[in-house]
C-alpha cells in the first residue's frame, strides 16, 4: 500500500504542481540522486563508465534537447548530429585558444554557440513544417559536417583533420585528456545532466513550455490566443540546440577525446538521437532518459550475449541490433507513439489501483 | 432584455430593460471588404460593438460570418475598410497581437490543444499575463514560480465558474464534445478578454447543453462585464441572448438592430427566416 495518492493532500498550488506528486516517486528520485552521486563514483570502473554510464548521460542530454524541439514543440529535426558537431568544435576552439578556461565555462559556451547556430537553422521553421522542415534540417546536418571538414581553421590545420581534446582540470581533477579518471568524468557528466534535466523540466511545465505544446498541438489556435509563433519556435530551436551542443561537446571532450567529424557526428548520430526519443517517449523528459538508456545498453547487451555468451560472429550481433531497433521503431510509431515513458506511466496507473481496479 | 430603441450617439451608454449597463462603442467596423481572389466574402460592411453588450451575427451558411470574426481577430486582413478599436484605428496586426489587446475567441470546430490537460489549456489562455523571462522559468526562480501560482489561482476561478473542476487533469483528447466546447470557452475566458468572440458555441449540442452554454454566456457577460460577439444558428438562442443583431447574407449586411427590429425586417425574413406562404 505504498504507491498511493490517498492521504497525500495537496494544500497549495505549488504542491500540486510539483514534478513528482506521489510521495513514492519523490523518494525514488532522491534515491537515484543519492546512489548516482554517493555510491556509483566509488565503485565505478573503466568498463562501466566508458561503455554504459558516460555515453548514457551524454546521450540523455542530447535526447532531452531533441525532445524539447520535436516532442514538445512538434518541429522535426534531423540536424542533431550537425548541431552536436558545432558544440564539439566550439569546445575544441575554446580549449585550444583559451587554455586557462575551465571545463564548465567551455561546455556552457559551446551550448550557447550551438544555440545561435540552431536559431539560424530554425528560421525556415517559420514558413515550413513537418516533412519539409525535416529536409531543411537535414541540409543543416550535411552542411555543418561538410564545413567542419573543409575549413582547416576549425581543426587548427592539423594534418589528420581530426580534433583531439587536451587535458583540462576542474578543481584540480583532470576531466578531459588521457589522464582523466572515469569517476571524475562520470561525476562531471552526472551533475550537468542533473542541472540540465531539472531546467528542462522547469521550462516544459511553465509558460514557455505550454507555448511550445500549443504550437505542436494546433498552431493556428495557439496564435489566436496570443502565442507569438516565431518566438515560440525560435526559443524551442535555441534551447534544444543549447542542450544538443552541450551533449556534442561532452561527447568529444569527455567521452571520445578525439573525433573525426563525419564519423562521430554524421547523419547516423541524428537518427540515433531521434530513435532515442521515439522509443523513450515524445514529449517526456523521463522518456528521454529511458530512450537514451535503451539505445546505449541494447548494443552492449547484444554484444555480450551473442558474441561473448553464444560465441557468434560480432558482425551478426551488429546486424541483430539494426533489426531489433528497426522493428521497435515501427512498433512504437504504430502502437504507442508516446514510447516507453507512456508504457511506464500506464503501468504506474495500474499499480495505483492494484489490487482493486474498480 | 431586448430594449426597443438603441441610443443615437456612439459614445453614450444606456440601460437595458433587465438593468444591465451598456457602454459606448468599443469596436467599430467601417466599410470592410474582404476578397479571396475573385470571391468577395464580405462586401462593404459597417457595424459597431458596444461595451458590455451581446452582439450577434447571424446569416445563412456562407454569408461571411466566420470571415467577419476572422477579420476582427486579425486572421484575415480586409482589402478595404478599417477596424476601429477603443477609439483608434487599428493597424494591420497578427492574431497574437490582437489577442494581446484583449480580444479572445473560440472556434466553430473545436481548436483545443489535444495533447495537454484541461488545466494546461486554460493556463495557456493566461500566457499574456505571464512575463517571467526564459531564464527565470528554467531555474524556477521567484518570479516564475510566483507568477505560475497567481495565474493558477485565476485559472482555477475560471474552472470553477464553468464547472469543470473534476476534469482539470484530464487530457483534452479524452473529453466528449460538449465538454470540449466548455473547455474552449474556459481557455478564452482565462485571458480576461475585453471582447469575447464566440463562433457557433452551441453547434451540435442538445437542448440541455445549449441551455447550459446560454447560461454561461449570460453569466460571463453579467459577472465579468465582457463584451460578447456571437455567431449562432439557433434563432431562439440568438433572439433570447443578444442585445443587437447583425444579419448577413452573401457577404452583405441586410439588417442591424435589436432582435425585434431584425425579426420584423422584411429583407431578413426573406433571406433567412423564410418567406411565409399565405
Amino acid at each position: 500500500m505504498f504507491y498511493r495518492e490517498a492521504g497525500d493532500f495537496k494544500t497549495s498550488y505549488t504542491a500540486d504542481n510539483q514534478t513528482f506528486p506521489i510521495a513514492f516517486d519523490r523518494y525514488g528520485y532522491f534515491l537515484v540522486l543519492l546512489v548516482g552521486l554517493g555510491v556509483v563514483p566509488f565503485i565505478i570502473n573503466d568498463y562501466w563508465a566508458n561503455s554504459i554510464l558516460i555515453p548514457f548521460l551524454i546521450y540523455a542530454i542530447a535526447a532531452i534537447g531533441l525532445n524539447i524541439l520535436t516532442g514538445y514543440c512538434g518541429q522535426v529535426s534531423l540536424g542533431t548530429g550537425g548541431f552536436m558537431a558545432v558544440g564539439a568544435y566550439t569546445s575544441y576552439k575554446l580549449m585550444t585558444a583559451f587554455p586557462w578556461m575551465d571545463m564548465v565555462t567551455i561546455t556552457l559556451l559551446s551550448g550557447v554557440m550551438t544555440a545561435m547556430v540552431g536559431l539560424a537553422f530554425g528560421l525556415p521553421s517559420l514558413r515550413i513544417k513537418g516533412f519539409y522542415l525535416a529536409v531543411a534540417t537535414l541540409a543543416a546536418q550535411f552542411f555543418l559536417v561538410w564545413m567542419f571538414n573543409k575549413v582547416p581553421w576549425f581543426y587548427n590545420y592539423s594534418a589528420s583533420g581530426q580534433i583531439s581534446a587536451p587535458e583540462r582540470t576542474l578543481f584540480g581533477y583532470a576531466v578531459t585528456g588521457p589522464n582523466a579518471e572515469s569517476w571524475v568524468k562520470y561525476v562531471f557528466c552526472f551533475i550537468l545532466v542533473f542541472v540540465l534535466a531539472w531546467a528542462a523540466r522547469n521550462l516544459t511545465r511553465g509558460s514557455i513550455g505550454r507555448q511550445w505544446m500549443a504550437i505542436r498541438d494546433m498552431d493556428i489556435a495557439a496564435e489566436i490566443i496570443g502565442v507569438n509563433p516565431m518566438r515560440a519556435k525560435l526559443t524551442a530551436f535555441a534551447v534544444s540546440s543549447f542542450y544538443v551542443g552541450i551533449a556534442g561537446a561532452l561527447l568529444f571532450t569527455v567521452y571520445l577525446g578525439a573525433v573525426e567529424v563525419g564519423e562521430a557526428y554524421g547523419i547516423l548520430k541524428s537518427f540515433l538521437v531521434l530513435f532515442m526519443i521515439i522509443i523513450g517517449g515524445l514529449g517526456s523528459i523521463f522518456g528521454s532518459f529511458i530512450g537514451a538508456a535503451f539505445m546505449v545498453i541494447l548494443p552492449v547487451v547484444l554484444r555480450n550475449v551473442m558474441s561473448d555468451g553464444l560465441g557468434w560472429d560480432t558482425a551478426l550481433a551488429t546486424h541483430f541490433e539494426f533489426a531489433i531497433v528497426g522493428a521497435l521503431i515501427m512498433f512504437f510509431l504504430i502502437v504507442e507513439p508516446h514510447g516507453l515513458a507512456r508504457l511506464w506511466s500506464l503501468a504506474k496507473e495500474k499499480l495505483r489501483r492494484w489490487p482493486f481496479p474498480y | 432584455m431586448n430594449q426597443m430603441t438603441a441610443p443615437a450617439a456612439p459614445q453614450d451608454g444606456y440601460v437595458t430593460e433587465d438593468g444591465r449597463t451598456i457602454g459606448g462603442v468599443v469596436m467599430e467596423m467601417r466599410n470592410i471588404t474582404l476578397r479571396f481572389g475573385g470571391v468577395v466574402a464580405i462586401k462593404d460592411i459597417s457595424f459597431d460593438i458596444r461595451e458590455g453588450e451581446i452582439r450577434a451575427i447571424i446569416g445563412p451558411n456562407g454569408a461571411g460570418k466566420s470571415s467577419m470574426l476572422n477579420v476582427i481577430s486579425g486572421f484575415y486582413h480586409p482589402q478595404e475598410g478599417e477596424v476601429w478599436y477603443k477609439g483608434e484605428k487599428r493597424p494591420p496586426m497578427r492574431p497574437y497581437q490582437v489577442a494581446r489587446q484583449g480580444i479572445a475567441r473560440t472556434f466553430q470546430n473545436i481548436a483545443l490543444f489535444e495533447g495537454m490537460t484541461v488545466l494546461d489549456n486554460v493556463m495557456t489562455g493566461r500566457l499574456n499575463h505571464m512575463t517571467a523571462s526564459i531564464l527565470d522559468q528554467a531555474f524556477w526562480w521567484g518570479k516564475a514560480q510566483k507568477e505560475e501560482t497567481a495565474n493558477r489561482q485565476k485559472a482555477e476561478e475560471i474552472i470553477d465558474f464553468l464547472e469543470i473542476q473534476n476534469i482539470r487533469k484530464t487530457p483534452v483528447g479524452r473529453l466528449p464534445y460538449g465538454l470540449k466546447k466548455r473547455v474552449e470557452l474556459a481557455r478564452a475566458l482565462a485571458a480576461e478578454p475585453k471582447i469575447l468572440l464566440l463562433d457557433e458555441p452551441m453547434a451540435g449540442m442538445n437542448v440541455e447543453e445549449k441551455e447550459d452554454m446560454s447560461r454561461f454566456v449570460l453569466d460571463v457577460n453579467d459577472e465579468f462585464g465582457t463584451t460578447i460577439v456571437l455567431i449562432e444558428h439557433d434563432m431562439g438562442v440568438v433572439m433570447d441572448l443578444s442585445d443587437r443583431v447583425v444579419v448577413m447574407d452573401y457577404g452583405r449586411k441586410i439588417g442591424d438592430g435589436t432582435p425585434d427590429e431584425v425579426r420584423s425586417n422584411q429583407e431578413v425574413i426573406d433571406a433567412y427566416l423564410g418567406v411565409s406562404h399565405d
